[in-house]
């Protein structure tokens, strides 16, 4: 008996072949360069490849095609995902090149996990498989475990890591455990044989059907931060470096809320009622609690993670309303959120130096008096994940809050608004403490690269872009999601 | 349903039979209760300072090394048994599994992991 694969496949996933050897480069380029070599052929792998990478994801754009015998697909919602987490590893990846030489990190092992740590990415959103989600969950999680704990000497970081990845090893399971029940009752790996099978007279509602689908939530709860899986995001996002904190908050989190978005509205959607409260639920507690823990919290490091908590809650509302139609906006949504906290962890990033992050909310007292333009970027950062108009996170909010009226969920949509409320109090904080206070201590110069320049005008840019102009890329989320329709 | 009858007889046999054994033994066995018996080891010598060693952290190291290296040449196996049958494409594919695995081979190796010093 031959096999036959199709070697044709192959021509689709050459983003994901891309990054591999990229990554694989980068590692050996490390192993083989002098000391005190200029030459930065490492520091430029992970931008080159993003780019190749971005380019062929592109040619990718309506493919709509499944290859590997169904495990993997092309589609738009993929294309979308895999640029997106393409576009944030060369944010990342700029931010970094100050930062890990100030912090003394690896460099060659830096930027090739980054570079795994996105192809695990690539991966997760592209599958049409339970165990192709697991296999890209996986490769994305093990190498953020790792990263979080790149800055060796520092206890924190250390801490950060060891929790993430015994708490994540602990989701893990829980995901898996959900897939091995689902297919118990199922007898199906395949996310649209699922669904077909949900659809179809055969279908009933057991309670090991149930436990599975609660495990499944719980797992990618887990890795989105959802109360009440998040005990671990303070304090991991807290100790990892910056940088990687801001890829956990933007990657890992569209990653994971992608391949959610995916499971939910292919295999499950049929069955909505089963777990539409679930998320109900999950959304209020999430938006709830991040908001009023961030207000407590004097770290503006730490304020940002409660924050990326809360933001996770005002997603799970448009995935509770449950339209095929309308989730685009979880879309659209995600890409606004990527670029104001890659923003904003920028310039704690540059406010920062070795030693001394200054994340204390005293060190930004007073900064528009002696930064005025790091002063104003952070402004419009937290206005935006605020809510005020015309910014993108207005946009993002407005969408999710007319989705769930839409869909009939006024309550939801009241407690989405009250906690906007709420969130506004600690953003505007930071900004009152920027404008309207004498600063209490030298915190010396920031930290400027041509590199955390470069990323924070793009985010500045995009985010004004996105509030005002929202059209193009509403337009294109629409087209994205268009296959759950 | 019904085909999982033999396996709960097979599991209440199991239990039931255990704990005839033992309760068996307990009821009918000598009972001789000396300080040195209730000792870790009956025999041999007496055990001079603390039990809990400290281990030179290369040994995880080389394991862990030798655990990765060696599960991925468990794949190789099965791929010898059928290689005639996958063809050029069979094997394009084992060379690129063996090419990913050589980049972790020469970083370990180039990091000095292997190294015992």
């Amino acid at each position: 008996m031959v096999v036959q694969i199709p070697e044709m496949d192959f021509g689709w996933i050459v983003p994901e072949i891309a990054m591999t050897v990229f990554a694989a480069v980068a590692l050996l380029l490390t192993l083989f360069r002098k000391k005190n070599s200029t030459w930065l052929f490492v520091e430029a792998m992970p931008l080159v490849g993003a780019i190749v990478a971005l380019y062929f994801t592109f040619q990718t754009w309506n493919g709509n095609i499944d290859i590997f015998n169904n495990l993997y697909t092309i589609d738009n919602f993929g294309v979308f995902f895999k640029g997106l987490s393409l576009v944030i590893l060369i944010l990342v990846t700029l931010l970094s090149y100050r930062y890990i030489d100030r912090e003394d990190m690896a460099r060659g092992e830096y930027y090739s996990l980054l570079m795994f740590g996105t192809l695990g990415m690539m991966i997760m959103v592209s599958s049409n498989n339970f165990i192709t989600i697991f296999i890209g969950l996986e490769v994305m999680s093990i190498s953020i475990y790792i990263l979080a704990g790149l800055m060796g000497g520092n206890a924190k970081s250390v801490e950060a890591s060891l929790k993430y990845f015994l708490l994540g090893a602990f989701a893990t399971a829980f995901l898996l455990y959900g897939i091995a029940l689902i297919y118990g009752t199922t007898g199906m790996l395949d996310i649209r044989e699922i669904a077909g099978y949900v659809n179809s007279g055969n279908f009933m509602v057991t309670p090991t059907f149930m436990a599975g689908l609660a495990l499944l939530i719980v797992g990618f709860g887990f890795k989105t931060a959802s109360v009440p899986f998040h005990m671990w995001t303070p304090d991991v996002y807290e100790g990892a470096p910056t940088s990687i904190t801001a890829y956990m908050a933007t990657g890992v989190k569209a990653a994971a809320f992608a391949a959610f978005l995916r499971v939910l509205f292919t295999a499950f959607h049929p069955f909505l009622s089963g777990w539409t409260y679930m998320l109900w639920i999950l959304a209020v507690a999430t938006m709830t609690l991040g908001n009023i823990t961030a207000l407590k919290q004097d770290d503006v490091k730490r304020m940002l993670a409660y924050s990326s908590i809360a933001h996770a809650g005002y997603i799970l509302i448009a995935l509770t309303v449950g339209d095929r139609t309308l989730s685009s906006t979880v879309l659209y949504y995600l890409l606004v959120y990527s670029f104001m906290t890659i923003g904003a962890f920028a310039v704690v990033i540059i406010l920062g130096r070795q030693g001394s992050p200054n994340t204390g909310i005293e060190s930004y007292a007073g900064l528009a008096g002696r930064h005025p333009v790091i002063a104003a970027v952070m402004a419009v950062f937290l206005f935006s994940m605020a809510g005020i108009p015309p910014l993108a996170g207005f946009m993002g909010k407005f969408y999710v809050l007319t989705d769930a009226i839409r869909g009939g969920y006024y309550w939801l949509a009241i407690i989405g608004v009250l906690n906007s409320v709420v969130a506004a109090y600690y953003y505007l904080r930071v900004v009152m403490y920027m404008y309207f206070k004498e600063p209490e201590a030298e915190i010396g110069a920031p930290d400027v690269s041509i590199g955390s320049t470069l990323a924070i005008a793009i985010s500045v840019v995009v985010v004004f872009y996105l509030g005002i102009f929202p059209r193009l890329f509403l337009m294109i989320a629409h087209t994205s999601s268009a296959i759950f329709m | 349903m019904t085909n999982y009858i033999p396996v709960l007889i097979i599991i209440i046999f199991a239990f039931l039979i255990a704990a005839l054994i033992v309760g068996a033994s307990s009821i009918l066995g000598h009972k001789i209760s000396k300080k040195t018996k209730l000792d870790t080891y009956e025999c041999g010598m007496k055990t001079i300072g603390p039990t809990r060693m400290k281990m030179n952290i290369r040994y995880y190291l080389t394991a862990m090394l030798f655990l990765i290296f060696d599960i991925e040449v468990m794949f190789l196996y099965p791929w010898a048994l059928v290689t005639g049958n996958l063809g050029m494409f069979g094997f394009l594919e084992m060379l690129v599994f063996v090419i990913i695995l050589l980049v972790g081979y020469v970083y370990v190796w180039k990091k000095g992991a292997l190294e015992w010093e």
